[in-house]
């Protein structure tokens, strides 16, 4: 099957549950969720069978790449979607209470198949191989998402959530469309295999110009430090839902799409272009780390502590991208996605975690954890690990991600910003240990019973016992980010190497 | 094999959690893996030992574990004893005791396959897992300002560790080596300008895990917070992981560690001056203990300086010797000094020293133990830490030509003060708790003495403490092993 067909199948399928939706009763529209579960997991499923699209559909293989990469962000996109279904599926007493008519579940039927949508559009933006794609891609995406931020109409932060993220997003575009029109005037193609080819001595410069007001609208997308003043508060008012979305899929998708505008520049072979944007990620990398982590350690919210720690992450997560590398033991592609894998599980878990707590204590406020040891021994200690894996302690999945991020980024010697990332990291355990002691230290004046659904409860258990087995054995993630063409092809090339090593020594 | 150290106290730790009598399993695998420990001293150069499986393929990361040397051997037994008396001894409280015991034998395995690890990622992955434990025992089921300690401990050592891995990766990368295992990073040639910084690394990591001055602050405070095991453990045993990782990776950074050789001098002056009159005004007696556990790491930096500086492990063969021999006798000591002092907290319900006194007439049994690791921890000749401690001196003085001193002879010259602090203190302490009448209104007069189940993990320390005193070719003789041993592997390669 050949790998847009995906897309295809999303898009149809979330166009059909639009207008299912008109035929559901108020009571009963969770069922679009359930009903929208099952296309993803199908085109889950398919997605590790699907090829390239054939080359004589010039249309598609001019805009559409398929490689390892584009399959795991694909695999990647889909799983976040149907976690953050499932996650609504628990959350949708809270989202009704503040459309239409609240009590009923009337107004909320269309939030599923939205959802559906920007998960089409971040599919595509891992395939975008020509800057118009990617361009609208995105666009699919970020307007879905504005919609996503204000779904809730009735409640003031939600609103505010949403211009704001209308606005930021609004100027970020700007940047883009700017900044494509500067690579296109300089090379005179949008495709970004083509564009490799046409760097010059006479065009870095304007290539310079352009690639960076891009960058700035991807920093806008990751949550980078110049871009990065919408999410705490764009995380704080949005649906919990909509916000575990955007810090998994749409942090995601913006690498994604910076792998892709980046490849062309970083091998092209032109020192000075690879350099420069080398230097210009390093500075980023540094001050989202730093405004990240720091930020993070004053916070008593913490829904607001895990938007500065998705800042934080989106830091680390710079770092390889700085340090780019593609043919040493460990790709730099490859840091980025094992880190971003660990990241879903752990981010969903919190988030999950979050929700449980703001039903049963209406807070979700630090203060609300405390004395969570003795009121759900079994949730606390999940809790604790989830929280020990953000943090980046040993033994668990997320203490790989942040090994290869500083792995590849001291590889590339990229001193100052490992060592403020080393602060960051240090800090972490901070913030994150904050909500262990709170758990574990603090009595809670309430006693009564936490009470989970068994869906939550389940999804929570299942992504703990993954990040612990991922920091044990590591491997499966290697196995699905797979093996890249280029690495496959030097493989050969080492092992004639080693041989005539041997021949020499005898 | 070695596995079985490391599998034997997780699988127990496991098998509590479903609801095995805790105190029996875990008192079971201790004296199990002191049997191991004690028979791989007769057979640890046999091949059996090894163990590697690749974890991960790129960059290639196994879960290697073997006797490396005979600094491995040593660093078992002591594990492998302190773990025993640490689940032999101690009073647990009663509704905790999975979370206690477990967390013990957490800590056991962290320590063990620390200290087997012979690829570097595990080496330092190791001994993370053996902290988590450390932290969540002195927060939850600690004593006094327990909250604050386990808070200090966690910030400062998630700290050292994060600086500690970024010299471990710097170290990997710029020995250019395909996989971790230091049977490959020890062949590579690291360029001395990336050793420079590389050394600053390890110095900083290592030196924070071990409290070397000024970062020695959480240490005190920790120890006499946390519930007796865990301070037996961590200042025992697992405070030397910092050490021997110094000692371990020292020969793939020599020239590196040789421009840092004057502030290690320095700051491991601080150690052992500094604290030790710091350890003068302590009034309580566990604070007195944690104080003098992060004084005599100075001792041990001594050597290690007097390494460095000398220029190699040829250059000064008593250097590493030494300070593997005071790592044993001094772990073994504070061990037996923790556990001694818990029992004198649970039996007159006080460590202030000014409201204690007397015990020596009312138990005698403890009030010999504790004169004995008292006086072990002087350095009283016959005893373990004697000899360590002359090692290290001689050390110091290792190819001195009897006229121009050098940085390092100064500092051992006064270093040797430490020994006067440090009898000072000791003696202070053990004459308050021990001699002269009973403070008014105690319960002094009507302790009752060691019980059998604490007796026999302290005579066994003290025995221990006893034997390396009076012979300690027992363990030099399997240290001395090592310096044959890695050059055999590799003119086998």
């Amino acid at each position: 099957m050949q790998a847009y067909l995906l897309e295809i199948i999303i898009v149809i399928s979330a166009i059909a549950l639009l207008l299912t939706e008109a035929f559901i009763t108020p009571k009963r529209k969770y069922r679009i969720a359930i009903l929208a579960i099952l296309p993803l997991t199908i085109v889950f499923v398919l997605n590790v069978f699907a090829v390239a699209p054939s080359e004589y559909n010039k249309e598609m293989t001019q805009f559409y790449a398929w490689d390892n990469i584009a399959r795991f962000f694909k695999g990647f996109t889909l799983l976040a979607t149907i976690l953050t279904l499932i996650f609504t599926l628990d959350y949708r007493r809270t989202l009704s209470k503040f459309t239409t008519r609240p009590g009923t579940e009337e107004g909320t039927g269309e939030y599923y198949s939205l959802i559906l949508f920007a998960c089409a559009g971040m599919m595509w933006m891992a395939s975008a191989k020509d800057l118009v794609s990617l361009f609208v891609s995105l666009e699919l995406t970020t307007i879905t998402t504005y919609i996503l931020v204000a779904y809730m109409r009735r409640n003031v932060g939600s609103l505010e959530a949403g211009v704001k993220y209308l606005i930021l997003g609004a100027l970020s575009t700007g940047f883009l469309v700017y900044g494509i029109a500067w690579v296109y005037g300089a090379t005179g193609t949008t495709d970004l295999a083509l564009i490799q080819e046409k760097i010059t001595d006479q065009n870095q410069n304007y290539l310079l110009f352009g690639v960076a007001l891009i960058l700035i609208s991807i920093a806008f997308k990751v949550g980078a430090v110049p871009m990065h003043l919408w999410i705490p508060d764009v995380y704080q008012g949005a649906p919990t839902p909509t916000t575990a979305f955007l810090s998994v899929a749409s942090k995601a998708s913006g690498f994604a799409i910076a792998i892709r505008v980046l490849q062309p520049f970083m091998e092209s072979g032109n020192q000075v272009l690879s350099s420069k944007f080398t230097t210009i990620i390093a500075v980023l990398a540094g001050a989202t780390l730093l405004v990240g982590n720091l930020a993070a350690l004053r916070q008593s919210n913490f829904k607001r502590l895990l938007a500065y720690s998705s800042i934080a992450n989106a830091g680390f997560l710079l770092l390889p991208l700085a340090a780019w590398n593609s043919d040493s033991a460990l790709a730099s592609q490859h840091a980025i996605a094992f880190y971003l894998g660990v990241y879903l599980l752990m981010t969903f878990a919190a988030f999950f975690v979050l929700a449980i707590i703001y039903r049963n204590t209406g807070s979700d406020e630090i203060s609300a954890f405390e004395g969570l040891g003795r009121r759900h021994p079994t949730l606390a200690f999940m809790t604790t690990i989830i929280m020990g894996a953000l943090a980046g302690l040993p033994l668990t999945g997320g203490f790989w991600g942040k090994f290869f991020a500083f792995e590849s980024a001291i590889r590339g010697g990229l001193w100052v910003p490992v060592i403020i990332g080393f602060i960051g990291a240090a800090a972490g355990f901070y913030y994150y240990f904050q909500i262990i002691r709170a758990m574990y230290w603090r009595e809670s004046l309430s006693t009564r019973q936490i009470r989970i659904r068994p869906i939550s409860y389940w999804t929570v258990k299942g992504l703990t016992i993954a990040i612990v087995l991922l920091g044990f054995f590591p491997k499966p993630m290697e196995w699905l980010i797979g093996e890249k063409p280029t690495s496959a092809e030097k493989a050969p090339q080492k092992n004639q190497d080693q041989p005539v090593a041997v021949n020499t020594a005898n | 094999m070695s596995l079985i150290f490391v599998i034997l106290p997780l699988l127990a730790a496991l098998s509590i959690l479903f609801n095995y009598n805790p105190q029996k399993v875990a008192r079971g695998t201790a004296a199990v893996t002191l049997f191991f420990a004690l028979g791989s001293v007769f057979c640890w150069d046999a091949s059996v030992w090894g163990l590697s499986f690749e974890m991960l393929s790129k960059p290639s990361i196994h879960l290697a574990l073997d006797f490396y040397d005979g600094m491995s051997v040593v660093m078992v037994i002591l594990t492998a004893l302190v773990l025993f008396a640490a689940t032999w001894s101690g009073k647990c409280p009663e509704q905790n005791q999975r979370l206690w015991y477990s967390s013990i034998l957490l800590i056991g395995a962290g320590a063990f396959g620390a200290f087997l690890a012979t690829d570097i990622f595990f080496f330092y992955a190791f001994h993370e897992l053996a902290l988590i434990p450390t932290f969540l025992m002195i927060g939850n089921l600690g004593t006094g300002q327990r909250k604050e300690a386990a808070w200090k401990i966690t910030i400062y050592l998630a700290f050292g560790s994060i600086i500690l891995l970024g010299g471990l990766i710097a170290l990997v990368v710029a020995s250019g080596s395909e996989n971790w295992l230091f049977s490959e990073l020890f062949k590579a040639d690291i360029p001395a300008e990336s050793q420079k910084w590389i050394a600053l690394l390890l110095i900083l990591g290592f030196g924070i895990l071990v409290s070397l001055f000024p970062f020695h602050t959480w240490a005190a405070p920790a120890y006499s917070c946390a519930p007796a095991p865990v301070a037996m453990l961590h200042a025992g045993v697992l405070k030397k992981f910092g050490l021997y990782g110094l000692f371990r990776l020292y020969p793939m950074v020599p020239e590196g560690m040789q421009a840092w050789v004057g502030w290690i001098i320095v700051l491991l002056l601080g150690n052992i001056l500094w604290v030790g009159f710091v350890t003068i005004n302590q009034r309580r007696l566990d604070s007195m203990l944690g104080n003098s556990s992060v004084m005599h790491m100075g001792y041990i930096f001594l050597a290690f300086a007097a390494l460095v500086s000398s220029g190699g492990l040829e250059a000064n063969p008593l250097a590493q010797p030494a300070a593997i021999v005071l790592m044993f006798a001094h772990g073994v000591t504070i061990a037996l000094l923790f556990m001694l002092t818990d029992i004198i907290r649970r039996k007159t319900g006080t460590v202030e020293l000014s409201e204690l006194g007397g015990l020596a007439k009312a138990a005698p049994n403890l009030a010999f133990l504790f004169g004995l690791a008292g006086m072990a921890s002087i350095g009283l000749p016959g005893l373990a830490n004697f000899a360590g401690e002359v090692m290290v001196f001689l050390a110091g003085f290792h190819g001195f030509d009897g006229q121009n001193f050098s940085a390092i002879q100064i500092a051992t010259i006064l270093a040797l003060w430490g020994v006067v602090i440090s009898a000072v203190y000791m003696l202070r302490a053990f004459r308050k708790t021990f001699q002269g009448p009973a403070v008014e209104n105690t319960s002094s007069e009507k302790v009752k003495d060691l019980g059998k189940f604490c007796q026999i993990p302290a005579a066994i320390l003290a025995i221990s403490l006893l034997v390396v005193g009076l012979y300690p070719k027992s363990l030099l003789s399997l240290i001395n092993k090592d310096t044959s041993a890695p050059k055999a592997a590799q003119s086998e390669n």
